[in-house]
């Protein structure tokens, strides 16, 4: 079994089991990608795992995080217009932020060709909505690749890459999460010679500027470019059909892609049903000839893809040019149009209109345990500022959250953050929460990582106008929520960018730092920026324990953590430790006694201070 | 028809390495393996789990609900989760037998099952369940290796050989703990 850095240094092409992420990587390398960026966000983040994973000097492509998705997309096409191909990857919404840059690449001539990696979320597994990203495809011009599989995802990756660069062109490749996540065994090619790293940006290959009169000669070589890429697509080996085993009275056939598409094969080989699939690939532009072939030799199509309807709207519309008679099916409902498509919903589906050979199973519902809702660690410091300013907050406090590891303060018992938008928006949506609002504090929340990404434009709005705002800035040192990236300022915490420099020099005139773990200390400033008229910050640092956790395992694999423990003389039973505080840590007995587990204690202590009979102490 | 394994456990147990060191084993015995992390919010102390398809049908990643052969958990409360939505009749439950309390049950809003209390259920599923503990492990994180020897020990994958397992483990496991988790892996079979 190879390291993930061996897989991306090895010279010649090998088999392993890898995830979609991984494979995609080792796909980078192959296809001579000189330059990666990045803003962190699942179910992306362990493709620069596999980036990062060699020694810097032998690794096969430039890879850097960047402050926010638009500025990684934009370092990405500078490097390619100066002749290096490159990749951008981030999650879903993170295209939200890149948008404003995205929608210019594909009037750009970019000579390295780029290829603008969607990690979409059907299912909202991490993200906080389900957006479907292949609008903003049509939106920008771009043609869109969809693999369905790891071993999909390295070969359209190597396929969009070369064509990319041929074309000098930007080309989506759209992964979804079980996709990104998914393993299976991929078989590997070699690592090409190393980069001619020559600039060769040239005015000459533009025009680069689309202001006036550029404009629509850029737009109308676009529509031309997409053009090309239809034909493209019609002899693409990407977009092929599945014929059913045997033949049926009605000629029935199906049109899919991406991970729905093998939803649909697995329950048409399950079922034996005579139903043809049309698998796409290079979903758009609509390889019109290919689709319009495959409905006119069928009686009924079903069109079976996940969240919005849009080849469904694409597939119609082309139908009804054409005349076409063939009968369209597709999905009915509002419920359709939500979460992940599997190999039941596939069968459901198809039964909604061919009851015969799709018949439902057997359904068994047992009653679900009690629930588990995702919490902070044992030792967080969110939790630690959470409890100490959920305290000291008047009656009628308005709370805003934003993303991050603190966005589950939301749960009870702290119930912090009451909206929540998008990344960085808490200072703004308080700052118009707070407009001539006498009767009501508003406080609002932010991460460290969050802060640089998106939130810096709306404290400086929040800081000219002096809104009158609490804004508590949760700094834990790093982007935790998704895997420990760095944020600018690492190093140290607060090296180098400093928060409190910045702060300052926005123009934030009431300023207070302590750490999450001091409540009383947090408490007395946070009531100290209420009262304050105009913008006040609180920074709460404490270091991600869980990050620091590990890296002191990592050097020590034999640490014992000195745990906590419950008096058990003293103990009052208030369950403030177990119930309100709520750390994991606290085991809450049938007899109503409270000890502590070992397995998930790590010795933190910031719990001792919120037992009203102080009973928590250090094991002895 | 796919041998199909569903594996869960909390946030922060490691089943990553779990499922990792299975699919891996699987393959190497020259099984047709389909494999899948969820990630998410859920690492953050919620439930996680993972999915390991095992056969040429199987196209997609996800086990099917009712249709697990073998679930396999890292903690009680989740092993009676994964058995309630995942289990096949006749098939089987591991796990390794901790528990970790949810809020809502520290909360005093609901009851964490006893043992007893697994066992009857994964009966009233038309399943078996079996656990192993371990009080005098160094570290939990071991416990991966502890359902490994578990899996081992029964055969309880069709096709999959003990000494494949730990021919994984070695290459997967730290070598400064590699010790100790190969004596609590064999401690099982
Ligand atoms: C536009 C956008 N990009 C990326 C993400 C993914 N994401 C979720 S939480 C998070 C990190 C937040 O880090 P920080 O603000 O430092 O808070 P922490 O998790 O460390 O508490 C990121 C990048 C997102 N939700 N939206």
């Amino acid at each position: 079994m190879r390291s993930l850095a061996e897989m991306m240094t090895e010279k010649e092409g090998f088999s392993e089991l890898v995830m979609g992420n991984h494979a995609l990587a080792r796909a980078m390398a192959e296809a001579g990608t000189a330059v990666v960026t990045s803003y962190p966000g699942s179910p992306t983040p362990e493709i620069a795992e596999a980036l990062l994973a060699p020694a810097e000097k032998d690794r096969p492509c430039h890879f850097e995080f960047a402050v926010n998705e638009k500025v990684a997309l934009e370092f990405a096409a500078g490097a390619s217009l100066n002749g290096h191909p490159s990749a951008v990857f981030f999650k879903s919404v993170g295209l939200n932020v890149a948008a404003d840059s995205m929608v210019q690449l594909a009037l750009m001539e970019l000579l390295g060709g780029m290829v603008v990696i969607l990690g979409d979320d059907p299912g909202a597994n991490s993200s906080q909505n389900e957006q479907d990203n292949r609008w903003f495809a049509r939106m920008a011009y771009l043609p869109v690749f969809e693999p369905a599989s790891p071993a999909e995802v390295y070969v359209m990756y190597r396929a969009a890459a070369a064509l990319a660069l041929e074309r000098r062109a930007p080309v989506i490749l759209r992964l979804t999460t079980h996709v990104c996540h998914a393993r299976e065994t991929v078989k590997f090619g070699d690592l090409p010679a190393r980069h001619d790293w020559t600039p060769r940006f040239d005015v000459k290959n533009g025009p680069y500027v689309p202001i006036t009169t550029s404009v629509f000669p850029l737009k109308k070589k676009a529509l031309e470019k997409l053009a090309s890429w239809a034909e493209a697509g019609e002899k693409s080996p990407l977009n092929a059909v599945y014929k059913a085993s045997a033949p049926g009275r009605r000629r029935l056939g199906a049109i899919s892609a991406g991970l729905p598409a093998l939803c649909l094969l697995e329950t048409l080989r399950n079922s034996g049903a005579p139903v043809d699939l049309l698998k796409l690939g290079l979903t758009y532009p609509l390889p019109e000839k290919l689709v319009t072939d495959f409905l006119s030799s069928h009686d009924e199509v079903y069109i079976f893809e996940e969240l919005d309807r849009v080849m469904e709207t694409e597939i119609k519309a082309l139908a009804y040019d054409k005349g076409l008679a063939c009968r369209l099916h597709a999905r009915r409902g509002n419920a359709a149009l939500m979460g992940e498509m599997t190999p039941e919903r596939a069968r459901a589906a198809l039964a909604d209109v061919w009851p015969e050979p799709f018949p439902a199973p057997e359904r068994r519902v047992f009653e679900a345990p009690a629930p588990r809702l995702p919490q902070m660690c044992p030792g967080c410091g969110h939790r630690s500022a959470f409890h100490a300013i959920k305290k000291a907050l008047p009656p009628g406090a308005i709370t805003v959250g934003d993303i991050g590891c603190h966005s589950l303060g939301f749960l009870p018992p702290y119930n912090m953050g009451e909206v929540l938008f998008s990344m960085g928006h808490s200072v703004s949506t308080a700052s118009g929460l707070a407009l001539n609002n006498g009767l009501r504090k508003v406080v609002a929340f932010v991460g460290d990582s969050t802060f640089f990404h998106a939130g810096l434009p709306g404290l400086a709005n929040a800081a000219w106008r002096d809104s009158d705002v609490t804004l508590v800035l949760l700094d834990n040192g790093t982007t935790a929520m998704t895997g420990h990236q760095p944020r600018p300022g690492n190093g140290e915490i607060g090296e180098r960018l400093n928060l409190a420099d910045i702060l300052t020099s926005l123009g934030v005139k009431f300023l207070r730092e302590c750490d999450a773990y001091d409540q009383a200390k947090l408490a007395a400033h946070l009531k100290e920026a209420m009262d304050h008229k105009g913008l006040a910050v609180v920074i709460a640092r404490h270091p991600c324990m869980l990050k620091f956790m590990r890296e002191r395992r990592r050097a020590n694999p034999g640490l014992k953590p000195q745990h906590v423990a419950v008096d058990q003389a003293k103990c009052a039973r208030h369950y403030t430790c177990a119930a309100d505080f709520a750390c994991p840590s606290f085991i809450r007995h049938a007899d109503g006694s409270v000890t502590v587990n070992p397995e998930l204690c790590i010795g933190d202590g910031s719990c001792i201070q919120t037992c009203p009979a102080a009973a928590i102490g250090r094991e002895k | 028809m796919a041998f199909n394994i569903y594996l869960c456990g909390v946030g922060g147990q490691g089943i990553g390495v779990l499922a990792a060191a299975l699919a891996q084993a699987a393959s190497r015995a020259g099984l047709e393996v389909i494999a899948c992390d969820t990630h998410g919010l859920a690492q953050r102390g919620g439930v996680v789990s993972s999915h390991i398809r095992i056969g040429a049908d199987a196209l997609t990643p996800l086990v099917p609900e009712g249709g697990a052969d073998l679930v396999i958990a890292l903690e009680r409360l989740e092993a009676l989760r994964g058995a309630a939505q995942y289990l096949k009749k006749g098939g089987k439950v591991l796990y390794y037998n901790t528990a970790y309390q949810p809020v809502g049950v520290r909360r005093g809003e609901g009851a964490y099952p006893s043992e007893e209390e697994v066992r009857l259920a994964v009966q009233g599923f038309g399943g078996e369940a079996l656990n192993v503990n371990y009080p005098d492990m160094a570290d939990p994180r071991m416990q991966n290796s502890a359902l490994l020897g578990l899996v081992a020990s029964l055969g309880a994958v069709p096709g999959l050989r003990a000494e494949i397992i730990e021919e994984v483990l070695k290459e997967i496991v730290p070598p400064a703990v590699l010790d100790e988790n190969l004596r609590i892996f064999r401690a099982a079979v």
